[in-house]
């Protein structure tokens, strides 16, 4: 994290400075989505397990 | 990369593919459209087509903020640039947009104008402060996504006192636009497609949440899934549409929701409320115009509207007259159907602005379907 709702972040290797103005409590760690150097929002870890979960459960359905 | 590499499985896909074909009626058909460009391009990049069975169909949607355009816009935009007290800085994918008589943003740079790419609002804030000597004009466009953005710039530049950083906003919105494609006189003329369910965008929808749709799904009986961008959200939406239009139902639900909430992004909504109202009426390429489809700067910050600050008028301008962008923006026609695809019209050259940024339905089908066609042909 760094001054005036900035931070660094990694794409796969590549790090950039981004905004996080436009998201409520961010922290180190946590997974944003990324949209022309904004962070747009958080990925809720719990959901994302709970969506690959349903699509195996549909796949071997 | 986390979050992103589970969700490209292609054995699981082609798993949740065999379900759509196990559960899709024979007796009917099923035409779904996807209404952003973000989808459009997962769709061609991953080759999903090819996976679904026959009678479920995916139609484009015109949801890619560069295809939208109007080319009044653009030749607005070139004209201003040409003047010689401005900077006029723009997202990378609009350079090549075709304006009247074969001009572009990246020929007017060659011409001499000074049009600077650039990756971020921060970048044109920056140039501003920078460089308190040119009228630096930053040219947003985009949907929901971007509006924040160029909305929290403003914002910036109000509290740095940058008197020399416009905005020159060309912000539409989603939800108008899926209501017109469904509803407007004008388009019905022009022709349309049936529709039986949309697949809603993804980022827009971080940024508005699901709710915006329940409107329209509840008034023109259409399933709304909301899906994230990689291969197994888009199939699994398709999925869970096929089951809704089985079971007769018309809800909004949210496969992507790991990312997107019933009201979204509250704090970002409230930055674009702040400095934007809407436009009574906005035209876009290949709907016409949109009665509240699109944003302009409150009449408060009139010093920092473009449009306003140079007095700049935008007149209507007829495409090429072969190119086929307004009928595939609508999803009546696939861009093999238009006798420029491929031939004088590729990424390289397009003519129309379906054919320029990657989103577009022309350059998605270019740089991955019409491969597949082709082996096609030949099996």
């Amino acid at each position: 994290m760094l001054p005036d709702n900035m931070a660094k972040v990694t794409l796969d290797g590549v790090s950039k400075i981004i905004s996080t103005a436009l998201v409520e409590d961010v922290k180190a760690g946590d997974y944003v989505v990324l949209h022309v150097g904004y962070a747009l929002g958080k990925i809720d870890p719990q959901e994302a397990e709970r969506t690959l979960a349903l699509i195996r459960e549909a796949a071997l359905a | 990369m986390k979050y992103i590499d589970e969700h490209r499985d292609g054995r699981l896909a082609k798993e949740i593919a065999r379900q759509i074909a196990a559960l899709a009626d024979p007796a009917r058909s099923y035409h779904f459209m996807e209404f952003c460009g973000g989808h459009t391009h997962a769709i061609s990049r991953y080759g999903l087509e090819d996976l679904l069975p026959q009678n479920v169909q995916m139609i484009h949607g015109p949801g890619c903020p560069v295809c939208v355009l109007p080319i009044g816009r653009i030749d607005a935009a070139i004209a201003l640039a040409m003047r010689p007290e401005i900077t006029l800085c723009t997202y990378g994918d609009l350079m090549r947009v075709p304006g009247s008589n074969e001009s572009s943003l990246l020929k007017a740079r060659a011409a001499g104008a000074d049009i600077r790419m650039v990756y971020s609002t921060l970048d044109a804030l920056r140039i501003a402060e920078a460089e308190p000597d040119r009228e630096v004009v930053f040219f947003a466009i985009g949907f929901e996504t971007t509006a924040p953005p160029t909305a929290l710039a403003l914002r910036v530049a109000i509290a740095k006192e940058l008197r020399n950083f416009s905005i020159f906003c060309n912000h539409v919105l989603t939800p108008a636009a899926i209501q017109n494609i469904l509803e407007s006189p004008d388009v019905r003329k022009l022709g349309t497609v049936k529709i039986d369910g949309f697949i809603g965008p993804a980022h827009v929808s971080i940024v508005i949440g699901t709710e915006p749709y329940e409107f329209f799904a509840e008034e023109f009986q259409q399933p709304v899934v909301v899906a994230g961008f990689e291969p197994l959200d888009v199939i699994q939406a398709i999925l869970m549409l096929v089951r809704q239009v089985n079971d007769g139902r018309h809800e909004v639900e949210n496969q992507y929701i790991r990312a997107v909430t019933r009201f979204g992004n509250e704090k970002a909504q409230a930055q674009v409320a702040n400095f934007f109202e809407l436009r009574e009426s906005f035209e876009w390429r290949g709907l016409g115009e949109v009665p509240y489809g699109a944003l302009r700067l409150r009449p408060q910050y009139a010093e920092h509207d473009s449009e306003k600050r140079f007095s700049m008028v935008t007149t209507a301008a007829k495409d090429n007259p072969a190119c086929e962008c307004g009928a595939i923006l609508r999803g009546v026609k696939k861009p093999a159907n238009c006798s420029l695809f491929g031939t004088v019209c590729t990424p390289d050259t397009p003519m129309g602005s379906c054919m320029v940024s990657p989103e577009g339905a022309c350059a998605a089908h270019w740089t991955y379907g019409r491969l597949r066609e082709h082996a096609k042909a030949f099996e």
